[in-house]
């Protein structure tokens, strides 16, 4: 008999024992395959986040400056645009209007934001998709449309009402969907911000070489600013998708482990049918070899198809129900929340660091204590 | 009858794992490549508004804006007051900011 042949009768062998006992394979596949799906859809997630936030975030500004008073970010001056302007490299500095407002209706947080192109049009304003889902407590949600009404309330207490003039497209909602584009005016009416302050300053260098040197130089001209340069920015999300990723892994690893020591507690503790089944077969001229064989056959197909399973429905999760059962930990007690589809974002690496992650351990943990069971004296385990 | 035995059976369903596999990165490939046009917009949105940050959570300033946070934004109450957003356990401090890096 070849040796392809004989591993062929022992998997057929192995697949009618597990067959024997379906109910409890079943339940030992449908725990390992969640375990497989909840590690990937981690995996999964927070890969194609960050690359998203590479992707988007390349055309973000080059430096922003900020200024800092008692060690929080502060209004900068906008007079310091003169000085920063005359730093060699700098080709533009603009000065950004930006600020948060809390809307009591809805309990949700927005961004507001000025855009000069509003200037012209006061009282108007464009929202992301995540406004026009706004909704008060009680009452039902209808979506905002343009021409619609948003009353806000000013530092003075007066109500300042805003008209929606268009929306932003769905598809920027991972940037967008808090957003509120104002006029200046109604900005500055808003917060009560004097004319002679900005919430910071974006500026443009023309060889982004030079990006550190020309930070260091408005620091040493302006020493209560802080300029944060757009690498900075990429490798906040670098760090964060790594840790948040980090953390959830780290929690699901407990899960994974309790697994190992559920897999590690059956392998050692045969039951009294299992035994009695390696005792017939050493008896009729089985050897250990072949009593190993089988058990690892039996490990290689449950983890196999416990792989396979949780690693589809992960993808299904991530990509296609956009993490529905992550939300709650990324919504935390934020009102507003983006409605986005990541575009899916896996590779070869991520389903190999996977696969040796968790097959290789079931498989291994398993076989181990399987030796014991196999060097066992059949007439005693047929006695049993 | 080809699928006669059960290792078979088993054989075939690797095969089609395997194969699940290699049209989940084919999917991956081909979105990636439809959604070109979707990122070129998205880019054009920030690069025209200035915007910093990813929308994911707006539940605290340095949690909607974390690479325009300071050091002292989580501890906004008091300054031995922990974070109390759920979403900041989650978020570290940006790496420009741990002094290791020239940050504050």
């Amino acid at each position: 008999m070849g040796a392809i042949e004989k591993q062929r009768h022992i998997l057929d062998f192995t697949l009618s024992s597990l067959g024997r006992r379906t109910g409890k394979n079943i339940a030992l596949v449908i725990v390992y395959a969640l375990v497989i799906f909840l590690i990937a859809s981690v995996l999964f997630l927070a890969d194609a986040l960050k690359n998203e936030a590479v992707q988007i975030l390349q055309d973000a500004p080059e430096i922003v400056v900020q200024r800092l008073v008692a060690g929080r970010h502060d209004l900068i001056p906008t007079h310091y645009m003169e000085s920063i302007k005359t730093i060699r490299g700098v080709q533009s500095v603009e000065s950004r209007l930006w600020g948060y407002y809390y809307d009591p209706f809805s309990g949700a947080n927005y961004t507001l934001m000025v855009n000069a192109d509003l200037n012209d049009h006061p009282g108007a304003i464009i929202i992301g998709a995540g406004v026009s889902r706004r909704s008060e407590p009680g009452k039902p949600l209808q979506p905002l449309r343009k021409n619609d009404l948003i009353p806000f309330k000013t530092s003075g207490g007066e109500v300042l009402t805003l008209q929606v003039k268009g929306l932003l497209p769905a598809a920027s909602e991972l940037v967008t969907a808090d957003l509120i584009l104002v006029s200046e005016p109604d900005f500055r009416k808003l917060f009560s911000v004097p004319n002679d302050r900005a919430t910071d300053l974006v500026l443009q260098a023309r060889n982004t070489k030079e990006l550190a040197t020309i930070a260091t130089k408005i620091a040493q001209i302006h020493p209560d600013s802080r300029p944060i340069l757009r690498d900075d920015m990429l490798r906040t999300y670098d760090a964060v998708f790594d840790w948040r990723g980090g953390v959830i892994l780290m929690v699901l690893s407990g899960v994974f482990f309790a697994f190992i020591i559920l897999a590690w507690d059956k392998a050692t503790g045969l039951s009294a049918e299992e035994k009695r089944e390696i005792g017939i077969l050493k008896a009729i001229g089985w050897e250990t070899s072949d009593i190993l064989l089988m058990k690892f056959w039996e490990g290689a197909a449950v983890s196999l198809t416990a792989f396979f399973l949780g690693i589809f429905l992960a993808y299904l999760h991530v990509f296609l129900a956009s993490s529905l059962l992550f939300e709650p930990v990324l919504k935390g007690w934020a009102v507003l929340y983006p409605h986005f589809r990541l575009t899916p974002h896996i590779h070869i690496y991520q389903i190999a660091v996977l696969f040796f992650l968790t097959v290789i351990p079931y498989t291994v943990v398993t076989i181990v204590p399987s030796w014991r069971s196999a060097t066992i004296d059949p007439d005693a385990a047929m006695r049993l | 009858m080809i699928l006669q035995r059960k290792s078979d059976v088993f054989f075939c369903s690797l095969l089609l794992g395997v194969l699940l596999i290699c049209l989940m990165v084919a999917d991956a490939a081909i979105s990636r490549r439809l959604d070109r046009d979707g990122v070129q917009e998205r880019r054009a949105i920030v690069r025209v508004l200035a915007l910093t940050d990813l929308c994911l959570t707006t539940e605290a300033r340095y949690t909607r804006h974390p690479s325009m946070a300071d050091l002292h934004t989580p501890f906004q109450e008091h300054p031995l007051s922990l974070d109390h957003f759920p979403a900041g356990a989650l978020m570290p401090p940006p790496p420009h900011l741990r002094p290791q890096d020239g940050g504050e």
